[in-house]
């Protein structure tokens, strides 16, 4: 992928991240961020990668394994939480009288 | 183009294509569940897709399993426990160290590469190609650090760990957060001209600067602060796509970048503050306190819970206004349970819901949800405003900032132009509140002093528990 191409997949992702995000009610700016969150963990693509091509390096795959650590942590837990948030939203108000 | 960059290319564009649609639905409140497992499931694929691709390409070393699974394995399985363990009050400060661990595996990989080039991406480059990943490394490593530390530090302050030091708060601050700043720079100019070893440091003095900036910013800002590290984690996962040439990670970190932007533009509005002020003015009370605002209480009335729960039982609407208090208090529940008896009264009940109530928006909603408020009888400010004057009681509950009366009708006041919910044209406004203190902005607030006013002092959940016992007695809610 040439430096280029690359300049034109951040400025649309960015574009595109600030059209889908434009019209959200304050209700769910909370688990919004939190879910968004969850998702600025896809760095555990680019720890992965490092471990991969690694090639016995142990430094390198030890940096890569808490890299990747990091990562899912922000991840699992990101999505975890964003989902008991919403959880509670979803939840439908059967108990009227 | 072969099979496993075929595969990939495909994955990655679906990976790309349901993240945005999970990100859309995340913006409904029907879809959100839905859309947040979608996305959950994006990732997973982009990981399959990602494995896959190396396995049928190069091939994935033993040794490389092992520490894919250790990782894997430790970092999920802390992610969930938290997840599961955290109690909704404290949502703020997780979604800060979710946030800021993001920001540190940016960090790392950017840190291995650069200390160990890996096979690809350095060998036979040319002087331009060389430049931009040493670009994208620091950028990566600044980026990254500044998340880290600064969501620690916002973390720390939120679960009231670490106070704000009174010397961060004199200009003293500016003055080292430009040394911390000038350093970073000469370490990326000196990285470049390929001095490696100044990589640390760059992740040193990055890291100095985001407790620097973040460490005088007041807890009422905290908010804003997370959201805008949030939008900084984007765009470390961005240049570590960068350093990595991966579109895929490109795209999702520019999308989480320009998501927290908005999101940070959506939180200063609500509180009247610009992103500059709250990024460079300090604590708001430490300025205020100097200025206007600390005149004293003239006119005070203070009145029983009984006094409340007769009121409570004549009134035919009745609106409650939630605030960070009664997060604190862990009241949710309990309020609920006085709603629900002036309800089977006939009661109109309504929850005014200001959008910077709590510590982050939608943080009331949230709890208001835990505690089986029906979603129909939570308002926004706009929505319930022109209701006030229609209004019987209103019951403000650990609020403070958001129904000062200043914000609208004194212009020397630093809440000046703040929109507010109107809660002094209602008939009567009691005023639930441990004292008499000043909210996060420190500013004292009118709506006390007001005639109609009264407050009731006392924790929120003890005041509300001591209620449900004085509505029992008058008879309220038992049929």
């Amino acid at each position: 992928m040439s430096f280029i191409s690359l300049l034109w997949v951040l400025l649309l992702g960015s574009l595109l991240g600030l059209e889908l995000i434009g019209k959200v009610p304050p209700t769910l700016h909370t688990p919004l961020m939190s879910g968004a969150n969850a998702i600025s963990g896809i760095t555990m693509l680019a720890a992965l990668t490092l471990i991969v091509k690694a090639e016995g390096n142990i430094p390198l795959l030890i940096i890569g394994s808490v890299s990747l650590g990091f990562a899912l942590f922000n991840v699992v837990g990101g999505f975890f939480v964003t989902d008991r948030m919403l959880a509670m939203f979803s939840r439908k108000p059967s108990n009227k009288k | 183009m072969n099979l496993p960059v075929i595969i990939k290319f495909v994955i990655d564009l679906l990976a790309v294509l349901l993240l945005a649609l999970g990100i859309k639905g995340l913006s409904k409140v029907k879809s959100a569940r839905d859309a947040n497992r979608l996305a959950a499931f994006a990732m997973s694929l982009s990981v399959i897709g990602l494995l896959s691709y190396y396995l049928g390409t190069s091939g994935i070393a033993i040794q490389s399993w092992i520490w894919i699974i250790i990782g894997s394995i430790i970092g999920s399985l802390f992610g969930a426990i938290l997840a599961k363990k955290v109690p909704m009050t404290s949502m703020p400060e997780t979604v800060a160290l979710f946030n800021g661990c993001g920001g540190m595996s940016s960090l790392l990989v950017a840190l291995g590469v650069a200390i160990f080039p890996i096979s690809n991406s350095v060998e036979n480059l040319d002087f331009f190609k060389s430049l931009i990943n040493e670009v994208s490394i620091s950028v990566s490593i600044f980026v990254g650090a500044i998340t880290f530390t600064g969501s620690i530090v916002a973390m720390a302050k939120l679960q009231g760990w670490l106070s704000t030091p009174g010397w961060t708060q004199s200009k003293v601050r500016h003055f080292v957060n430009i040394v911390f700043a000038v350093a970073s720079l000469i370490a990326f100019f000196d990285l470049i001209n390929g001095n490696t070893s100044s990589i640390w440091l760059l992740v040193i003095v990055s890291s100095l600067l985001g407790i620097g900036v973040t460490l005088p910013i007041g807890g009422a800002d905290m908010p804003v602060v997370i959201s805008l590290l949030n939008s900084y984690s984007g765009i470390a996962a961005a240049a570590a796509g960068f350093v990595v040439d991966s579109q895929l990670l490109i795209v999702a970190g520019a999308m989480v970048g320009a998501a927290g932007l908005i999101l940070t533009q959506v939180m200063c509005k609500g509180m009247n503050r610009s992103l500059v002020s709250v990024l460079f003015g300090g604590s708001l009370s430490a300025q205020s306190t100097a200025s206007s605002g600390s005149g004293e209480y003239t006119n005070i009335t203070s009145c029983s819970v009984e006094e409340c729960a007769l009121t409570l039982e004549a009134a035919n609407k009745v609106i409650i206004v939630p605030g960070y208090g009664l997060a604190v208090a862990q009241a949710q529940h309990t309020l609920r349970e006085v709603t629900k008896k002036l309800e089977q009264n006939g009661i109109e009940v309504v929850y005014a819901i200001h959008p910077v109530a709590g510590r982050m928006p939608g943080h009331m909603n949230v709890l208001l949800a835990e505690a089986d408020v029906p979603y129909e009888q939570l308002k926004e400010m706009d929505v319930v405003n022109p209701d006030f004057p229609a209004t019987d009681v209103v019951l403000v509950l650990g609020a403070n900032d958001v129904v000062n009366p200043q914000a609208k009708n004194d212009s020397s006041s630093p809440l000046y132009g703040m929109p507010v919910l109107d809660v002094q044209e209602a008939r009567t406004v009691f005023v639930i509140k441990r004292g008499m203190s000043a909210g996060y902005s420190g500013i004292k607030n009118d709506l006390f002093d007001l005639p109609n006013t009264s407050m009731v002092f006392g924790d929120a959940k003890k005041v509300l528990n001591d209620l449900i016992g004085e509505l029992k007695d008058l008879g309220v809610g038992e049929k």
